[in-house]
């Protein structure tokens, strides 16, 4: 029985040795410093910058993650929490507005938001500007390799070429998926018409037989492997992958397709108004701007950034499309309940066929 | 012959099955190229990248230090769980049971958002000490289950003999029971400790103020693509529950040889 005793002494140590060389204590509390709950996706920031916003400014930033804006969506309208500053991307914005979730931003207090593309002005999501300021941007597109596919790349046409059969990877994502084939049909990308979407689910399951997988990242390392030639994918992949593999190549089809836009906001729940427009603030500052882009890679928002960039990046369609490319794009907009569960429906159908 | 060579084979094959994703995880976790497709040479950049990454760290600490605790103290209340459901009457004890079974099958979903909700509704803000509890609250009925055969099957007179040869209850309980019960205990505990560090859902929901575990962290990289620093750390954890592992069965093992034994004297005494 000594034994147990010993084992379990061993483990309180443990316990004592890690708390003693963990975190410090962090759960705001005392004191006089002001502590910021953000919330952002995974790898969505350079983890530098909030060392050095602490070290200018004095104030502590609690830093959480999530992997999908419906999860976090729960998080945040649950209650229990107190989130001074999201990342919600451009549908889920829309979304927060409606259901009057948002905190207007005092722009006099964030004289850096004067940087921002005047493209990404008055969006669809949040018309006035009142609510949001763009933080990366991307648009969905095609994946193909120049070795394999020496044809021009125009049309989402190509995903339905049977030359192509069992090398084209599709995204397992309801509705990126469902935008090309609709986008081939002529139907807009937010359709709510079930008789549409069900056309666009028939041009899907004529495809699947020439599909070699749904995937997401792994596609990454399908592409960059040469295991397969053509993918539907965003372009924030597609920068990974041409890093990877320099005969790869990424468009936007002629059709049109879907741009995505991730905001930040700043939730209801928010108790340090003022601080949290000084860290919108700090992170549009030019300097911290494009030291984040770099470290995030994914296209900026940010005008400064973007011209202090270097130009062999800035020149790809896949990290800085042109206005005529980004005109025949269209954000996805938060869909009624029963549009999305249809949409699942089909989509389980068809990964069922 | 040819049977026991199928029957090798087959093993060989389930431990192929296994095993195989792991020794890929650790191969790449020196891959120096960022791409899980393509060797590109030997680095050990990642481990040095793993140790300099706040994020990273703090996550790992949350994940170790709250597993920790909630096996260690879910082990407790299970295992006094365990011995007061062994004195019920069988009906009772069956009932209670079936209970004890219920949040097992519960899909983790469904666990999240009502101790979440549960939460909020009692006014409590997320962190920490929800994390804690709701790792808790799942870890008991697992240490239940692995400690309640073995009660079963060790006889309950043990303890009357125990104290008809003068022993308190209290000297009993940690004399004889618990000894007999012990590798219940320790596979109840490594259950617990393994969910804990595993769980994604319930932690998602229950946390708060900034505290997230390793899960949170590799499941929030889905939409970037996972690090290569994951590799790393997958391989680093998966040595270490090895080690421990090893560690427990070769003390087990001492420690069932002693028992037996003490089992012996015990049994001619009764005799």
């Amino acid at each position: 029985m000594k034994k147990t005793v010993l084992a379990a002494m061993a483990l309180f140590l443990c316990a004592a040795l890690l708390a003693g060389c963990g975190p410090k204590a962090d759960a705001g509390g005392a004191g006089d410093n002001v502590t910021l709950n953000v919330y952002n996706w995974g790898e969505y920031m350079d983890p530098d910058i909030l060392t050095q916003f602490e070290e200018e400014t004095g104030i502590h930033v609690n830093y959480e993650v999530y992997p999908t804006n419906e999860e976090m969506y729960v998080k945040l309208t649950k209650g229990g929490t107190n989130y001074d500053l999201i990342f919600p991307s451009d549908y889920m914005v829309a979304r927060l507005i409606a259901e009057d979730m948002l905190v207007p931003l005092d722009f006099d207090a964030i004289p850096n938001a004067q940087y921002t593309q005047e493209r990404f002005l008055n969006m669809e999501y949040d018309p006035d500007n009142a609510y949001s300021i763009p933080y990366f941007w991307g648009t969905l597109g095609i994946l193909y390799n120049t070795k394999l596919v020496t044809e021009p790349v125009e049309s989402w046409n190509i995903l339905w070429d049977d030359k192509y059969a069992g090398q084209i990877v599709m995204l397992d994502s309801v509705r990126d998926s469902f935008a090309p084939a609709l986008s081939l049909l002529g139907y807009p990308l937010n359709t709510t018409d079930e008789s549409q979407l069900k056309e666009a689910q028939q041009l899907l399951i004529e495809q699947k037989p020439l599909v070699m997988a749904y995937a997401v990242d792994e596609m990454i390392d399908m592409m960059i492997g040469e295991e397969a030639s053509i993918g539907l994918a965003w372009s924030g992949m597609a920068m990974s992958v041409l890093d990877g593999n320099p005969d790869i190549d990424y468009m936007v089809p002629e059709e049109g397709s879907n741009v995505w836009v991730d905001c930040m906001v700043i939730p209801k729940t928010i108790q340090h108004v003022a601080e949290a427009q000084q860290f919108i603030d700090y992170l549009c500052r030019p300097d911290i701007a494009l030291q984040n882009t770099e470290w995030v890679g994914y296209s900026t928002t940010h005008q400064d950034a973007l011209d202090n960039l270097d130009p062999a990046l800035t020149s790809l369609e896949a990290y800085n499309p042109t206005d005529e490319v980004l005109a025949r794009c269209d954000v996805f907009l938060d869909l009624p309940a029963d549009t999305k569960d249809y949409m699942g429906e089909l989509w389980t159908e068809l990964k069922a066929e | 012959m040819v049977k026991k060579w199928i029957g090798r084979l087959y093993a060989l094959g389930v431990f192929i099955f296994l095993y195989a994703p792991i020794a890929v995880l650790i191969a790449y976790s020196f891959n120096s190229g960022k791409s899980r497709g393509r060797w590109e040479g030997f680095t050990l950049d990642w481990y040095r990248t793993l140790f300099h990454n706040q994020q990273i760290s703090s996550a790992l600490y949350y994940t170790l230090i709250i597993a920790v605790l909630s096996a260690t103290i879910a082990t407790i209340i299970g295992v006094a769980a365990a011995i007061g459901l062994s004195r019920m009457k069988p009906r009772l004890q069956k009932a209670a049971m079936n209970v004890n079974y219920l949040p097992v099958l519960n899909p983790d979903i469904v666990t999240g958002i009502a101790l979440m909700l549960f939460f909020v509704s009692v006014g409590v803000r997320l962190g920490f000490g929800t994390m804690l509890l709701a790792h808790i609250v799942f870890n008991i009925p697992y240490v239940i289950l692995s400690v309640a055969p073995r009660l079963r099957k060790s006889s309950a007179r043990l303890m009357e003999a125990a104290m008809d040869l003068g022993a308190t209850p209290l000297q009993a309980l940690w004399k004889v029971v618990l000894p007999e019960i012990f590798p219940g205990i320790m596979s109840g505990f490594l259950i617990a400790f393994t969910l804990s560090i595993d769980d994604f859902v319930i932690s998602f929901f229950t946390t708060g103020s900034g505290v997230s575990n390793l899960s949170i962290e590799i499941y929030s990289m889905a939409r970037r693509g996972i690090k290569p620093e994951i590799n790393a750390l997958s391989t680093l954890l998966f040595f270490s529950v090895l080690l421990l592992l090893i560690g427990i069965n070769l003390l087990s093992k001492r420690g069932s040889k002693k028992k037996n034994g003490d089992e012996l004297a015990e049994q001619s005494l009764m005799v």
